[in-house]
């Protein structure tokens, strides 16, 4: 049966999409979900409509939270995002979720396609997944949290739990391991290499733009490819490769010449990714303010030498106060027949979920 | 272990949860819990998100905000962040929604709550008016709404409702306990003057001037005067269900006014689930510890049960979880009037020592909070049991935003202030406090409200967009007075342009 609600969703999907109550727009917020990737927090996309209403500025009203601390520590967290599920008596818990789930999350939701990886090594592999529980395995193997849990439920069971003194010795039969289950991966391995312009018009902003849609392409190529390596290359009026960390946290001055960027990212390929073997990206994100009589070598070093060894290239272009940003326009008139060139527009955290469906959505 | 674990709930069979809910319900009321029948439905995830998003009532009017909130859930379950357990309404019968994936332990759990939640829906005087065939009115409003669509365009209607919701929360929330207007009387005479010396007491001679003081009388002559005045006053006195002034003063289509109508009866019919949510889910948590602990509980149970029950009551850093709140609170005033420590003696008493240990054994925890139950609303309830000791106990602070560092931090950890702020949040839903003070301000007909502001200012922003909502049911200029910085500010907008007017 339909549900009722599917007509509400598709008419709420509507106004977020801009096609329908233009009136609208002005209200849609990027709102997020908090997921965690290992230690870190990442945030799934959930716009939201908030109608406006007479309200208080929250921040000036303040509220009451429990736990420990003194006064004058900061709160972990945004008090106001918490809402503890809504009027009528419903309950919200917490669970976890992996990786490999929000990536084909992802994918469903940007209608992402499966990437065709390209190359000899185009051969499907068996890998292992711990993703199940067993009652037999290896010591180095053994599920702390799973074997307590057991032993617990089995002392309260026989009676031999001590509240005043709750020991719990697990036995033999209580001991759970990890297990793992065949998945089918294709063996084919992919480079991302990350250029970004560092010059004294980025902005912090800027950067945490850069980083949010790095992660997420991160994300999609890694569930689609066995191994994925990442190198990064920062650029002013020079360029050099740097690691991840400083890739994210360095602020250069100067100016911008982007073709010394293209030239580090093909020397890289030349020398340790050979296109038989390798699946390439590339994606370059700047501001667009590149010194005009550069553009002829940026477009010849493209078009020459990096365009044949890789399955892409992306540019992204984040906006800044400072910034023209007419880069834009004449790579996108140059290569617009050439299919491997994908450019985007990044203005806002709003344009990233754009941004990545432009650059994954040819499944190349 | 997805396999087993779809497994293990097809056992659970009609007949088998009709019976847990008998032995469930029976333990129950010898407890002392009365409730209106509860019917159960076991809904998979994506039913159960739909009923919610509707507000618990699958057959509410259609909106695209239940499909934002329907797409919330889903998403939410979808990436494996939160999953709701279960759902209970307002009804008579009371209608609750069981997850169907949820194992036996859990099921138990939430029936044993639900127990609470329907005995609080019961007897809580606050849910004395409520509309308790809600289900049928609400699918009353789905039709007639559909059928304005039908015949009025979907667009349209649905533009007026998105302008009626923004305006849903300016009701009254105290309207159905009070009489607010006064029946109607005959217009006062005009011998009114003559009547006047009936204000003034008997007395004889020399006294007169000791009875009936002439600053008094003067006094008195005056705030008749004013009160005169006042019946002019267009409302008579200002007005805080402003949707009742629109309904009955603003010039809309019969559909409209109809709509409008709508909202405001399911604001009404929601209202008092929000201003009972620390006692509701305190009273259900209270529920269902006992039942479960003192009943219910299989010895294999257990550790599942204490999982369970440890995440609804956990303390999330930085805000008020109302299952935890609640539960902590009535636990306390249990143990309190279980002990005897209450009254003039206990309030009294000095010294700590003794305190500690003051144990009178009046044993009158359970009739306490059964009486609680009835007779509270979180505002009162706040007010009347939070206690030093409890708010040092459960660690309790207040936070605010600090401009500089632009966090917020822990502002304090004294009582008076903490419990200052938690009635603050709780007063009038969290809402601002905005009457109707003019219907025909400038003698033009335009509307006049006034937000009595209590420290805290509007988003001025966000009142722009609700005033020019507002102007398109009222359809003339409307104005809200507000204070901005110190400084008494009125807005307006007139239907074009809006006019910011700083009153010195």
């Amino acid at each position: 049966m339909a549900q009722r609600i599917e007509g509400d969703a598709a008419r709420f999907r509507g106004i977020v999409r801009g096609k329908i109550k233009e009136q609208l727009k002005g209200y849609i917020s990027t709102g997020e979900m908090i997921g965690k990737k290992g230690r870190d927090l990442v945030s799934i996309p959930l716009p939201q409509i908030t109608l406006p209403q007479f309200r208080y500025g929250s921040k000036q009203a303040g509220g009451v939270g429990q736990g420990p601390g003194d006064v004058g520590d900061p709160l972990s967290g945004d008090p106001s995002r918490g809402k503890a599920g809504s009027e009528s008596g419903e309950h919200i818990l917490e669970v976890d979720v992996s990786l490999d789930e929000l990536a084909a999350l992802l994918g469903e939701e940007l209608e992402l396609p499966k990437v065709e990886p390209r190359g000899k090594k185009n051969i499907t592999q068996q890998v292992d997944k711990y993703t199940g529980i067993a009652t037999t395995g290896p010591e180095s193997l053994r599920h702390f949290k799973r074997t307590y849990k057991q032993a617990l439920r089995r002392q309260v069971l026989s009676g031999d739990y001590n509240a005043q003194d709750p020991k719990i010795v697990p036995i033999r039969e209580d001991t759970r391991y990890r297990s793992w289950n065949p998945v089918l991966l294709p063996e084919a391995n992919a480079v991302i290499i990350y250029a970004m312009d560092v010059s004294g018009s980025m902005g912090d902003e800027q950067k945490e733009l850069v980083r949010i849609t790095a992660f997420w392409i991160d994300t999609w190529l890694r569930s689609q490819y066995k191994d994925v390596t990442q190198c990064y290359v920062i650029h002013d009026a020079k360029a050099r490769e740097v690691d991840e960390h400083t890739f994210y946290h360095t602020r250069e001055g100067g100016g911008t010449k982007i073709s010394s960027a293209y030239s580090v990212m093909n020397n890289i390929i030349d020398e340790r990714f050979s296109p038989a073997d390798w699946n390439i990206y590339a994606f370059h994100f700047s501001d667009g303010d590149n010194w005009e009589e550069d553009n002829d070598s940026c477009t010849d070093l493209l078009e020459n030498q990096i365009l044949p060894k890789v399955n892409q290239f992306c540019y992204g272009q984040v906006t800044s106060y400072w910034g023209s940003g007419q880069y834009l326009t004449d790579l996108y008139d140059y290569f617009e027949e050439n299919d491997k060139v994908v450019t985007s527009e990044i203005n806002s955290r709003d344009d990233v979920l754009k941004a990545i469906k432009d650059f994954l959505g040819k499944g190349r | 272990m997805g396999g087993s674990l779809i497994r293990k709930c097809k056992m659970i069979t009609k007949t088998q949860l009709l019976d847990i809910q008998h032995e469930i319900e029976d333990h129950a009321c010898a407890m002392g819990f009365d409730f209106f029948p509860v019917i159960y439905e076991m809904c998979d995830y994506q039913t159960i998100s739909e009923v919610a998003a509707y507000g618990g009532f699958p057959t509410r009017y259609p909106h695209w905000s239940f499909g934002m909130e329907y797409d919330r859930l889903t998403k939410g379950y979808g990436y494996g962040l939160q999953k709701i357990y279960e759902m209970v309404i307002n009804t008579n019968p009371v209608y609750a929604y069981l997850l169907d994936v949820n194992q036996l332990v859990d099921q138990k759990l939430v029936i044993a709550h639900v127990c609470g939640h329907a005995h609080f829906f019961k007897h809580n005087y606050m849910f004395g008016p409520t509309n308790r065939k809600m289900l049928d009115e609400m699918a009353n409003h789905g039709h007639r709404i559909r059928r304005y669509m039908a015949k009025y365009g979907v667009e349209e209607v649905e533009n007026f409702i998105d302008c009626c919701l923004t305006i849903e929360d300016l009701i009254d929330l105290h309207a159905p306990f009070i009489k607010r207007h006064d029946d109607p009387v005959a217009p006062p005479n005009e011998d009114d003057e003559q009547a006047e010396p009936s204000h003034k007491l008997k007395a004889t001679g020399y006294m007169e001037e000791y009875i009936n003081p002439p600053d008094f009388v003067e006094e008195q002559r005056r705030k008749r005067l004013e009160d005169a005045k006042a019946q002019q006053n267009f409302p008579v006195r200002p007005e805080k269900d402003v949707l009742l002034f629109l309904l009955h003063y603003a010039p809309l289509q019969p559909w409209q006014r109809d709509v409008l109508d709508i909202v405001r009866e399911e604001a009404y019919y929601f209202a008092p689930q929000g201003q009972t949510k620390i006692m509701n889910e305190g009273c259900a948590c209270w529920a269902h510890t006992r039942l479960m602990t003192q009943k219910i509980l299989r010895d294999e149970d257990v550790i599942d049960y204490a999982e369970h029950h440890s995440g609804t009551v956990a303390a999330h850093p930085g805000r008020i979880n109302p299952y935890r709140l609640g539960l902590a609170l009535l636990n306390d005033i249990e143990r309190r009037w279980d002990k005897g420590q209450f009254g003039k003696e206990w309030e009294e008493c000095d010294d700590l020592e003794k305190k500690r240990h003051w144990d009178k054994g009046a044993g009158l925890g359970k009739e306490k909070v059964f009486e609680v139950w009835q007779h509270f609303n979180d505002v009162s309830f706040i007010d009347e049991f939070l206690t030093p000791d409890f708010v040092a106990e459960h660690m309790l602070f207040g936070y605010e935003w600090n401009d500089d560092t632009e966090v917020y931090e822990i502002a304090t950890r004294d009582f008076r202030a903490i419990k200052e702020k938690l009635l603050f949040g709780l007063t009038n839903h969290g809402r601002p406090f905005i009457y109707v003070t003019d219907g025909n301000y400038e003698n033009r007909g335009e509307l006049y409200l006034q937000h009595r502001h209590e420290g805290i200012d509007l988003k001025i922003e966000e009142a722009k967009d609700t005033l020019r909502n507002l102007f398109t049911i009222w359809q003339r200029p409307v104005h809200i007075e507000t204070m901005y910085d110190d400084n008494t500010t009125i807005l307006s907008f007139d239907g074009k342009d809006h006019l910011e007017t700083i009153r010195g």
